[in-house]
């Protein structure tokens, strides 16, 4: 630095003050681009594998780009990959997928936004223990809670069904939902409340009238925290599930993984691209706001 | 948790008190439920079952302390708490290490640091069955990186983790800190950027060098991201299921078993509840040990309860 301004009076000469690669910024980019293709290396493997055909890779490395493109494994795994008895492909998982996801995200978001916004505005006697009781759950291993939930969905006839999952996702996932929301109303000026409460508007009429208009931000984060997680989910849904009703994860798995048969690598490989595709779109379509959403989910969760 | 300690002034009020804001009560309902009910109500109910002898279903023989007893003899529980160990020492170490220095890298004020950091952390959005299933096709002796090396004329190369029992975990951390070092990235990485600029000034003036520095200045600094960050990955690794699952299956043999998948796999396939609630009862104890301390550092004596 000290050189350059004591040049800058004979004019533009030398070096760019802004060295952009020197030694130490070569070793850093060197780093970076090495790290990258670890993380990046499962994806591309994903990709290239499922556009081969079974006798290329057979013969070939896994990293070689496909000498013949197939979309074949693609639509197996999509139509006629079995799980069992059961040879309707991953499409079966996927519609299942799609009737859990959307159900608990309108729920759990729906009851995870009223409870912070109690937990904000409306405090009662207690409430702050219920909520530090909810927090500290969310810290318990789910093991410790699964077979009382068999036994409370059993009791009201939702085991193994779509909505006895729903109902799970929704209880899981109100700890960190209710604590995004509750954070979020908790910021909002407190004079607005109350104008509302002079101006005579009730409990209800505070929420959709004015708090939830002005949280739609906090609602896309909340959306794509549950879609990326109850998509991702495994554990619940071999458990609370049957079969029939699978989420796109445990179909996978258990296609995958089954003993039966010759083993399929392309197909396998398409069809667990196929099954991370859906938090791939979210993940790449929300860019920032998914950052703020895990960072939300980080803090505390 | 905490019971109010005026009751004659309270009681008077009492009726007049439940009924005020009884919106809002209703409302959060479903929130009192879920803590009380499930939270608190299925721990205590696990806790409670994991002194009985129940096999297929649970009743309520009283065996006292039978069942942990029986877990500490069984060989598959100690495998899983030894892989566990192993997993949870690498991985939070490796998880720290790979996360600080890539947030470091991307806080050099690099081009292109967007790019990097969504490369980074696209495997968080994946979930572990299709991370496992990517790595146990990656670590495939007979067509995966064995093979390439080999091909490459390194005839005797040898790295076959997921068939070789003694470092079958090591395959699973593979994949695991593929998925996971990119969150941990992120919370580094918004914790540096909220440390000072002057810091670095303050630092290049006493001629300390960048190393130095991160070690000697900023990682101090940072301590409560650091201990955030910590606790999510010990919350994850005690999680640890769907990775073993989908890239092992718990094999070969019993030589990557964890406790989660151990319980499971009581309580759902071997019809021994009383092993399963005694198992998950452990895992719960564990994760009391982590998180008092924890709670003690965060919240001191701010928060009662």
């Amino acid at each position: 630095m000290a050189d350059i301004s004591t040049n800058s009076a004979a004019g533009p000469r030398g070096p760019k003050p802004k060295k952009t690669f020197s030694r130490g910024n070569i070793f850093l980019y060197g780093t970076l681009i090495v790290v990258s293709m670890y993380y990046l290396l499962p994806l591309y493997v994903m990709i290239v594998t499922s556009l081969k055909g079974m006798p290329e890779i057979r013969m070939g490395n896994v990293f070689g780009p496909p000498m013949e493109i197939t979309f074949e494994p693609w639509v197996k795994a999509w139509s006629e990959a079995c799980t069992g008895i059961n040879c309707d492909g991953l499409s079966r998982g996927f519609g299942n997928s799609v009737r859990i996801l959307i159900p608990s995200i309108l729920l759990s978001i729906a009851i995870a936004s009223i409870n912070g916004y109690a937990l904000s505005n409306w405090k009662f006697k207690g409430s702050e223990t219920f909520f530090t009781i909810l927090i500290i759950g969310a810290f318990i291993p789910y093991q410790t809670m699964l077979y009382p939930i068999v036994i409370m969905l059993r009791e009201i006839g939702l085991m193994g069904s779509i909505w006895g999952l729903v109902l799970v996702h929704t209880v899981f996932g109100m700890p960190i939902l209710t604590l995004l929301f509750r954070n979020y109303f908790t910021s909002i000026p407190e004079e607005l409340f109350k104008a509302a409460r002079v101006d005579g508007a009730g409990f209800w009429q505070i929420y959709f009238q004015i708090m939830l208009p002005m949280a739609l931000p906090i609602f896309v984060v909340a959306i794509i925290l549950q879609v990326t997680g109850i998509w991702n989910d495994f554990l619940f849904g071999v458990i609370y599930t049957k079969p029939a009703t699978y989420p796109m994860t445990v179909q996978l798995n258990n296609i995958v993984n089954s003993v039966q048969g010759v083993k399929e690598y392309n197909v396998n490989m398409a069809a667990t691209l196929l099954t991370g595709l859906v938090p791939l779109i979210i993940y790449f379509a929300s860019g920032k706001l998914f950052v703020r959403g895990i960072a939300a989910g980080a803090v505390k969760g | 948790m905490t019971v109010p300690s005026d009751p004659p002034a309270t009681t008077a009020k009492r009726p007049n008190r439940l009924l005020k804001n009884w919106m809002a009560k209703l409302a959060s309902l479903p929130m009192i439920l879920t803590a009380l009910v499930v939270f608190a109500g299925g721990t205590a109910w696990t806790v409670t079952y994991s002194f009985t002898g129940s096999r297929m279903l649970p009743r309520t023989n009283w065996v006292g302390f039978d069942q942990y007893e029986r877990l500490w003899n069984t060989d598959r529980w100690i495998i899983s708490i030894k892989n566990l160990g192993i997993y949870g020492v690498c991985s939070m170490v490796l998880t720290l290490v790979i996360g600080f220095t890539l947030a470091a890298c991307l806080d050099r004020k690099i081009r292109f640091e967007s790019a990097f950091r969504s490369i980074f952390l696209y495997p968080f959005a994946l979930s572990f069955v299709v991370t496992g299933l990517v790595w146990q096709w990656i670590l495939n002796p007979d067509f995966g990186l064995q093979s390439i090396v080999r091909g490459w004329g390194w005839e005797s190369f040898t790295f076959n983790p997921l068939n070789d029992p003694n470092t079958v975990i090591y395959g699973l951390l593979i994949a695991g800190l593929w998925q996971g070092t990119g969150l941990i990235m992120c919370i580094m990485l918004a914790g540096l950027r909220g440390i000072d600029e002057d810091i670095w000034k303050a630092a290049r003036v006493d001629g300390i060098g960048t190393v130095k520095t991160y070690v000697m200045v900023i990682i101090p600094m940072m301590r409560p991201v650091f201990i955030t960050a910590l606790v999510l990955i010990a919350s994850s690794i005690i999680k640890l299921y769907d990775l073993v699952v989908a890239q092992t299956g718990g094999g070969p043999g019993l030589s990557s078993e964890v406790p989660a998948k151990y319980v499971i796999e009581y309580m759902f396939r071997a019809q021994n509840l009383g092993q399963g609630f005694a198992a998950s009862t452990m895992m719960l104890c564990s994760v009391v040990i982590i998180l008092i301390p924890w709670a003690y550092l965060e919240f001191g004596g701010k928060k009662r309860g």
